[in-house]
């Protein structure tokens, strides 16, 4: 038990992992997605799997909002920061996605002036501060990041700032669970919710998966004992025959989410009638666009975009991984022409990719050590 | 990009109800608070910190084992803890 030194409460670990193999019906196979790429990222640093029973599995879903934006949005972002009154601006973790042109990098490298900030009101005081650029921001999330935006937009307007928009990425998780639990490739038993996602919204969103799908969900934090606490949960439901929304990580989820929140994003944002996840496709009301009433702070109605749609490379895989279909390792590329440092696909780029993650710290994990002595 | 970071509150900044002074790992900056309004916030209060926004007031214990797992994520934490010493929110 190498890894449980490093809980919060080790006695309690190994307690737990004791009695989630004691859930477990004999005989029965458990499969839950990890919704979020936090979890994923905890999963693989700590070899979660290695102290779950070998009836449990746990499949990585598409929570990482980097690796889901589709190479078409890049390239329309690449194409505003090529024009030369522009400063894009970006979270490092877009930095290195490629679209079908190249990366932010790239277009950097070759002259385009693209700056990374830690939040968009870094954007909006880099606006300020030159009046004669049009500065846009990069705005990429779930609901998480989604009020920041909204909020970094009523600042602007508030202050009539004429050179500033925001080219709006932000997506949704309910419909994306929902795509998942449409999609005939995957029987899941239950989820493993997203934690601050539902710090905005809250656990009532999800109450359709355990009404309407017989599925329970879990809300969980990200530490080891969190995730494990919340696999016990999940198979204490399926023991019950109960199917509900559980909210392990009460000490920073209300239940009904942030209101001051989600009144920002309702007051900026509206529903796209759908918008393309990369290796998901097309979802319907699955991301927010600028409200009309702020159209002078949208890079869409500002800029003339190619908006052009862009198949992923023919050897990439990531949507199977981001629907949990494969595993990282399980993909072609994975790790021989795809790593971290000259990625193909999105899930290598971030650190919170399924298979960034599983390339830095998985490789312990029982899946490789069963496939390894297979082969 | 993702991380919630533990913030602990140390000011208050002056005409901007919004913003506070939060004291990350050592690091000191302001960040907008306007999501909390609901939330009667003090110095000292803990939040967890996300771009810039202080998504949720946190008891001390939480932000105590938040910061001994994110110190233990090793490179994420490092790098978000240096985008927050490139941040100067107004």
């Amino acid at each position: 038990m190498r890894f449980v030194d490093e809980y919060r409460d080790a006695g309690r670990a190994q307690a737990l992992a004791a009695d989630i193999a004691a859930r477990c019906e004999p005989g029965r196979q458990y499969t839950f997605m990890e919704v979020c790429g936090g979890h994923t990222h905890t999963i693989y640093k700590h070899g979660l799997e290695d102290h779950l029973p070998e009836a449990v599995t746990l499949v990585h879903g598409p929570g990482c909002p980097v690796c889901v934006i589709p190479m078409g949005r890049v390239d329309d972002a690449i194409h505003i920061a090529r024009q030369p009154d522009v400063i894009m601006t970006s979270f490092g973790d877009m930095m290195r996605v490629p679209g079908g042109t190249g990366s932010f990098l790239d277009a950097k490298a070759a002259g385009a002036d693209i700056r990374m900030v830690y939040s968009p009101l870094d954007a909006l005081k880099i606006a300020r501060a030159n009046p004669d650029r049009r500065v846009v921001f990069m705005a990429i999330g779930f609901e998480t990041t989604a009020p920041s935006t909204a909020v970094t937009v009523l600042r602007a307007a508030a202050e009539g700032l004429e050179n500033f928009s925001v080219f709006c990425n932000h997506v949704m998780i309910i419909p994306a669970i929902k795509a998942i639990l449409d999609s005939p490739d995957l029987r899941l038993d239950g989820f493993i919710g997203p934690g601050h996602v539902s710090a905005v919204i809250g656990c009532e969103p999800y109450e359709f998966i355990a009404r309407d799908y017989g599925k329970p969900l879990v809300v969980a934090g990200f530490e080891p004992l969190d995730i494990l606490q919340s696999v016990h949960m999940l198979l204490g439901q399926l023991a019950d025959g109960r199917s509900e929304v559980e909210n392990q990580y009460a000490r920073v989820v209300p239940w009904h989410g942030n209101r001051v929140a989600l009144a920002a994003i309702g007051e900026v944002m509206r529903l796209r009638p759908h918008f393309e996840w990369r290796g998901l496709g097309f979802i319907s009301h699955s991301a927010l666009g600028m409200a009309e009433e702020y159209a002078a702070f949208d890079a869409e109605r500002v800029f003339d975009l190619p908006g052009l749609r862009v198949a992923d490379p023919k050897s990439c895989q990531c949507g199977e991984v981001l629907k949990g279909v494969l595993k990282p390792w399980e993909c072609k590329v994975f790790g021989t022409a795809c790593t971290p440092e000259t990625p193909i696909g999105t899930c290598m780029v971030s650190s919170e990719g399924a298979c960034a993650a599983y390339y830095n710290f998985g490789r312990f994990s029982r899946e490789r050590v069963r496939e390894a002595s297979r082969a | 990009m993702c991380l919630g970071i533990p913030g602990e509150l140390v000011g208050v900044v002056d005409d901007h109800p919004d913003l506070a002074m939060v004291d990350v790992s050592g690091v000191r900056r302001r960040i907008n608070v306007g999501l909390l309004a609901d939330e009667d916030l003090s110095v000292g209060d803990w939040v967890l910190v996300h771009v810039g926004f202080a998504l949720s007031k946190i008891s001390d214990s939480e932000a105590q084992a938040v910061l001994d797992y994110l110190e233990g994520l090793g490179q994420p934490y490092a790098d978000e803890l240096d985008a927050l010493r490139e941040s100067d929110i107004t």
